[in-house]
């Protein structure tokens, strides 16, 4: 399967890989997908004051274009509240990425991760 | 070193130069290109002698009589024209057959096939090493049952079953045995004389022939039949209709002769470069070697690595060229049902790839090979989320997966 330059350029330099500490009150995690399936991608968000995610890390499981919607996640969800990276879309990131059919579960994966991370920050926050 | 390396060679073998210089003696104004069925001049005479030296060599290589030898197009229309040749025309005896759920799709699919035609299909298991259970055949057998077809070697692991005591379990049932060779040809020793074996598929492409031709072996004592799938001119005594492509058999024949001259030196050679990548591979921490360790071609060797995904893994092996199973199944994102049937789990199967050496395959392009997979797994494992669970002590099975 041909892979576009994009998902390779973000597979072969992978943007914010890997965890922060779990500890941390600032930090919420999402954890989506299963081995079963081929994918598992874990999300980390750090949150300021203002609500504003600050940084954003992954880990991801998976083919090539699941590290690949993973990694672009982590570029856009920063700087943007809460609020807004709820709003990033799958199609977005299919259409960034130039995903193919059988590849577009892995940003519909991607896109659920930015919603567990939120959520879990919501809960952990009481919010 | 020229990249990327192929070590894919289980999917298709280049065609040997000194096969490719014969071939392009069968084609042009100045070669042999008659029709080989043409009886009234020298062009058909010429083309039919050079038939009829290529199916002797392919005959050679196995210990069969040339008379026992019908080219088609491929193991897989050898597959389809055994299992359904026999089947249909001994359906009067029975219409109970018997595969192993770790076939090709080539018999699967042909199987399931003759299912829409009412006939009866048993899919074994087999053992986690990949191999079948010959008290479990035997259970399985009846006195309906016509057709048994298990292949010799494995394409996706490279075991090589027990087709000698399969083919007597079979013979003493009166049951018709038909074996997938295409994995197997030029790899292990095929005694026709001494295996009670009744049809043995074969493909060119896979020992450095071209691809588009292949044989099907039909037994003569005891006399195999078969309802021919493919009607015309009555070509291959009427089991296979269609103008003989001369070059290619020619090519088969001479692929086929090659093997015979240089098997054995070659899978001395194959087995120390085999030992040599698994010793350079076995050492990173979870990976397992699918297939028995000892009953398997020298040829395929296939390691799962846990922790890491297969397609992803192939792409970090982006310089070398090697496939997560077979090359048949793999535009589909479902982990191979063949590592799903020695039991390992979906995760498992998915970070499964396949090397397979071949007769170009160097110690310089092993040694490369082991120095990337030891910078792609370090690499996708850095990045693996299932991997830290693992540094961590979490039992995967444990977490409660959100399938999707």
């Amino acid at each position: 399967m041909a892979y576009s330059n994009k998902v390779i350029d973000h597979y072969e330099n992978p943007r914010n890989v890997g965890a922060f500490a779990k500890d941390d009150p600032t930090v919420a995690t999402g954890m989506v997908g299963a081995p079963a399936c081929g994918d598992v991608m874990k999300l980390q968000i750090k949150v300021n004051e203002q609500g504003i995610i600050e940084d954003a890390k992954f880990k991801t499981y998976g083919c090539g274009s699941a590290i690949a919607s993973s990694s672009l996640v982590t570029e856009w969800v920063k700087g943007k509240s809460l609020d807004e990276a709820a709003q990033i879309k799958n199609t977005d990131i299919a259409q960034e990425l130039a995903l193919p059919p059988v590849k577009i579960h892995c940003s519909i994966l991607a896109e659920d991760a930015i919603k567990a991370a939120i959520a879990d920050y919501k809960q952990r926050h009481g919010s | 070193m020229k990249l990327p390396i192929y070590l894919d060679y289980a999917a298709t073998t280049p065609v040997d130069p000194r096969v490719a210089e014969k071939m392009m003696q069968y084609l042009t104004m100045d070669g042999d290109f008659g029709n080989p069925a043409s009886r009234s001049h020298r062009f058909g005479w010429q083309a039919e002698e050079a038939i009829e030296v290529a199916r002797s060599q392919i005959a050679d290589l196995i210990n069969a009589d040339p008379r026992e030898i019908v080219f088609t197009s491929g193991a897989t229309e050898s597959n389809n024209l055994a299992i359904k040749g026999a089947a249909q025309f001994y359906h009067k005896k029975g219409k109970h057959l018997i595969t192993l759920r770790t076939e090709h799709k080539a018999v699967l699919d042909t199987m399931r096939a003759l299912e829409r035609e009412g006939f009866e299909v048993t899919y074994l298991d087999v053992e986690a090493n990949g191999l079948l259970d010959l008290e479990k055949f035997k259970a399985a057998l009846r006195p309906d049952t016509t057709v048994v077809s298990v292949m010799m070697v494995n394409n996706e692991i490279g075991v090589v079953q027990d087709v000698a005591a399969i083919g007597e379990l079979c013979r003493a049932n009166g049951t018709i045995f038909h074996v997938d060779s295409a994995q197997a040809a030029g790899k292990v020793d095929i005694d026709l004389q001494a295996l009670k074996i009744d049809l043995m598929s074969f493909s060119a492409h896979k020992i450095y022939g071209p691809k588009g031709i292949g044989a099907l072996y039909v037994r003569r004592k005891p006399r195999i039949r078969l309802e021919a799938q493919t009607h015309g001119g009555g070509h291959e005594r009427g089991m296979r209709s269609g103008t003989l492509p001369t070059h290619q058999i020619v090519a088969m024949g001479e692929a086929f002769r090659i093997a015979k001259l240089e098997m054995a030196e070659e899978n001395q050679r194959f087995a120390t470069l085999r030992q040599r990548l698994w010793d350079g591979i076995k050492d990173i921490e979870q990976v397992f070697l699918n297939g028995d360790a000892t009953h398997r071609v020298a040829g395929i060797t296939n390691i799962s690595f846990n922790y890491v995904e297969g397609e992803s893994l192939i792409m970090a092996l982006k310089d070398i060229a090697v496939s997560s199973g077979s090359a048949c199944t793999s535009a589909s994102l479902e982990p191979s049902y063949v590592l799903r049937a020695l039991g390992l789990s979906d995760e498992l199967a998915h970070s499964s790839i396949r090397f397979s050496i071949g007769r170009f395959t160097t110690e310089e392009q092993i040694d490369h090979t082991i120095k990337i997979v030891h910078e792609a797994i370090a690499k996708l494992r850095e990045m693996s989320p299932l991997w830290d669970m693992y540094k961590d002590g979490i039992d995967l099975n444990t977490v409660a997966w959100v399938a999707h």
